[in-house]
């Protein structure tokens, strides 16, 4: 491999230490309730492109669906270090649900030309599907590599080390290719201040529907294939039992697992 | 004065950096005495080493302000960390602004990088704020200097890689006074004990002492006679950091004493429900403010070369260092007994912020400062 040319996805989620709550009137995410951040998952995704990038030389280009204050998750990955921004958005897509925002997502990439790689993270945060990267692979006709918790180009192959509860697997494939990564890949950088100051005069280009060739009535939450009927809160977590130890806490603390039927 | 999507980006970063690597050691660090040197090279990653040095040397080449939010956000984590890192940027900007450029190559990459510490030596056992009157001697000795003297109360001194040392060449007074770029292996050299001391104990302080401490005669930094100029000059912007230093500690314990209020009971209610401990609150966040304000306003005038930037700076100083002081004293009665506990971090914001009223030149320094500058005004 020559260069590298990379493309990260990366997704405005809200932050997981602050409330989250979906909306009283379609239960799509209030989006407003909560303070966004670029999903932590993504910062691994994009620190992986980047590690590639540093290795191989090429160019890193983030591309992310998201309403106009993705700005600021776009802005993070570029402050890392990310070369270029894609950033999809247009009313029309609220509430799309994930066979659609990977339709989307593809067609965006496509705009790009010569891609050798995308990166992503195994699932976002606030949705949690964890299925956008295979579904964006079997769209651009590509291989998906998933899981990976250690990414390594060499020639025009990509490897990965796959970890699942399964256990782990050694995959391979010729680029371009799609690699959706773990937790365990890497501790992301800090943006430097350098690459703080530099983030703004980087290129972003905004895409809608229309220069996509997407028809709006394909996409949003009226023409999703899942529907959100119900949501409820999860119920506060109750106070659970003390046992004072008085001497026969082990004892005790047997006959309450015992009781409830787990030893 | 809005800040730019960049200062916040800035001060984020450097928040969640202090988030994650100091505050959770801050204590521990305090109590075994830990300077966490390997932690400052982390921290040079983002820029921190040379925030206001020019870039061709590896620096951020960021503005006062800039550094003022930078200052204040590090410190939520630990205002002694971050005042070292305060002193240390002063020295490396020295180097930037006054330096050859063979002594700016020289220094500040590994500067800016905090693979090399920097220490900033005015202060001797007998001359304090009363600077001017420094007795540490430098005579020319064919192609060297050579100097003898003591410098008392020197940050960073025995870990350092670079000292700045004032010294007098002349006469007595300030025009009699250079500066010297001096490394650890100069022969005749050396360090006195880590003194003991009631805050900023994550970093040494300790004497420089020089006994015929031989360097070569390119060692001079900026011309003969013009060191107490440089290193006054140095002190505006290290004012300023200092004081953002004691501004980020006192965020630190008010939100601390916020948290407490509203978790402890007494009196069938909330501490947070008691209407005197409200007022408390609200007095103790505008005090912040208000101090905050005048910081930005002088690292504002200091950024664009105000005539009346050197009394702001002190101005800002003062206040901000003893309103940093009182909110964070305040923030541990506000704790009770928990408040004087070392496990809840409070007491330990409170000894480390009282040196701010200190150091860089006395809060009656900075009275002394301002007050000349507006009778000369006036006169
Ligand atoms: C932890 C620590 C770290 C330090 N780090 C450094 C460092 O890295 N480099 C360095 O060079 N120095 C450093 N210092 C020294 C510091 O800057 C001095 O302690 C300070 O300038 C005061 O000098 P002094 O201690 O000699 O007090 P003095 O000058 O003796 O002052 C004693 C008291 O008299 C007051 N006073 C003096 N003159 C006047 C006046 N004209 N009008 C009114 N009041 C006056 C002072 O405000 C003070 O309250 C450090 C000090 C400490 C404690």
């Amino acid at each position: 491999m020559e260069t590298m040319n990379i493309v990260v996805l990366i997704k405005q989620v809200p932050d997981t230490w602050s409330e989250r709550k979906l909306t009283d009137t379609d239960h799509t995410l209030d989006r407003d309730a909560a303070d966004a951040v670029i999903d932590e998952i993504n910062e691994r995704a994009v620190e992986e492109a980047l590690l590639l990038k540093e290795a191989h030389g090429g160019k890193v280009t983030v591309v992310s669906m998201g309403p106009d204050r993705a700005t600021d998750a776009i802005r993070k990955a570029l402050s890392m270090g990310a070369d270029e921004a894609v950033h999809i958005s247009d009313a029309a897509l609220h509430g799309s649900d994930t066979i659609q925002t990977a339709k989307v997502l593809a067609s965006a990439i496509r705009t790009i030309e010569g891609v050798d790689l995308v990166v992503a993270g195994n699932e976002a945060t606030d949705g949690r599907a964890g299925a956008i990267p295979a579904m964006l692979a079997e769209l651009l006709g590509l291989p998906q590599l998933t899981h990976a918790r250690r990414v390594e180009v060499e020639g025009t192959e990509v490897r990965v080390e796959r970890e699942t509860e399964d256990g782990i697997t050694h995959l391979a494939a010729e680029l371009p290719a799609v690699v959706s990564v773990g937790e365990k890949i890497n501790e992301p950088r800090y943006p430097s201040f350098k690459g703080i100051m530099a983030a703004k005069k980087k290129p972003v280009t905004t895409l809608g529907l229309g220069d996509l060739g997407i028809d709006p009535s394909e996409v949003g939450l009226a023409a999703a294939f899942t529907s959100v009927v119900e949501s409820a809160p999860k119920p506060p977590r109750g106070a659970g039992e003390r046992v004072e130890d008085q001497g026969d806490g082990g004892v005790r603390i047997v006959e309450y697992l015992a009781a409830q039927k787990l030893v | 004065m809005p800040l730019t999507d960049e200062q916040r980006a800035l001060r984020e970063t450097v928040a969640d950096f202090a988030t994650e690597h100091l505050e959770p050691h801050a204590v521990h660090w305090d109590q075994t005495k830990h300077f966490p040197v390997d932690v400052l090279r982390t921290a040079a990653q983002l820029g921190l080493g040379g925030v206001c040095v020019r870039e061709d040397v590896g620096g951020s080449d960021l503005t006062r302000t800039d550094a003022v939010l930078i200052f204040e956000a590090l410190a939520t984590g630990c205002p002694s960390i971050a005042g070292y890192v305060s002193i240390h940027n002063m020295v490396a900007r020295m180097i930037d602004q006054y330096g050859t450029d063979q002594q700016r190559h020289r220094h500040l990459p590994a500067l800016c990088r905090m693979d090399t510490l920097g220490s900033y030596c005015l202060t001797e056992p007998d001359a304090g704020s009363d600077a001017a009157a420094l007795t540490t001697r430098a005579r020319r000795d064919g192609e060297h200097w050579v100097l003898d003297g003591v410098k008392q109360f020197i940050s960073g001194a025995g870990t350092s890689g670079v000292y700045v040392v004032l010294a007098r060449t002349g006469g007595p007074g300030a025009a009699g006074i250079s500066a010297f770029l001096l490394e650890p292996d100069t022969p005749g050299l050396s360090f006195g004990p880590n003194e003991v001391k009631m805050g900023w104990n994550a970093q040494p302080t300790r004497q420089v002492i020089l006994d015929g401490a031989r360097v070569p005669a390119d060692a001079l930094l900026g011309g003969e006679g013009g060191g107490f100029r440089i290193a006054m000059s140095a002190l505006d912007g290290g004012r300023l950091n200092i004081a953002a230093c004691s501004l980020g500690g006192a965020e630190a314990a008010l939100t601390k004493a916020v948290r407490h209020l509203t978790e402890r009971s007494a009196f069938g209610g909330r501490l947070a429900d008691a209407q005197a401990l409200q007022f408390r609150l609200a007095d103790m966040r505008t005090e912040l403010e208000a101090a905050r304000t005048l910081l930005w306003r002088a690292a504002d005038a200091l950024d664009h070369g105000e005539p009346d930037a050197t009394p702001l700076c002190a101005m800002a100083k003062r206040f901000c260092t003893d309103a940093g002081f009182d909110i964070a004293n305040q923030a541990l009665q506000l704790h009770g007994g928990y408040g004087y506990l070392t496990e809840y971090g409070m007491e330990k914001l409170v000894r480390d912020l009282r040196v701010h009223q200190i150091l860089e030149g006395t809060n009656e320094i900075m009275r002394v400062i301002v007050s000349r500058w507006m009778l000369r005004e006036a006169a």
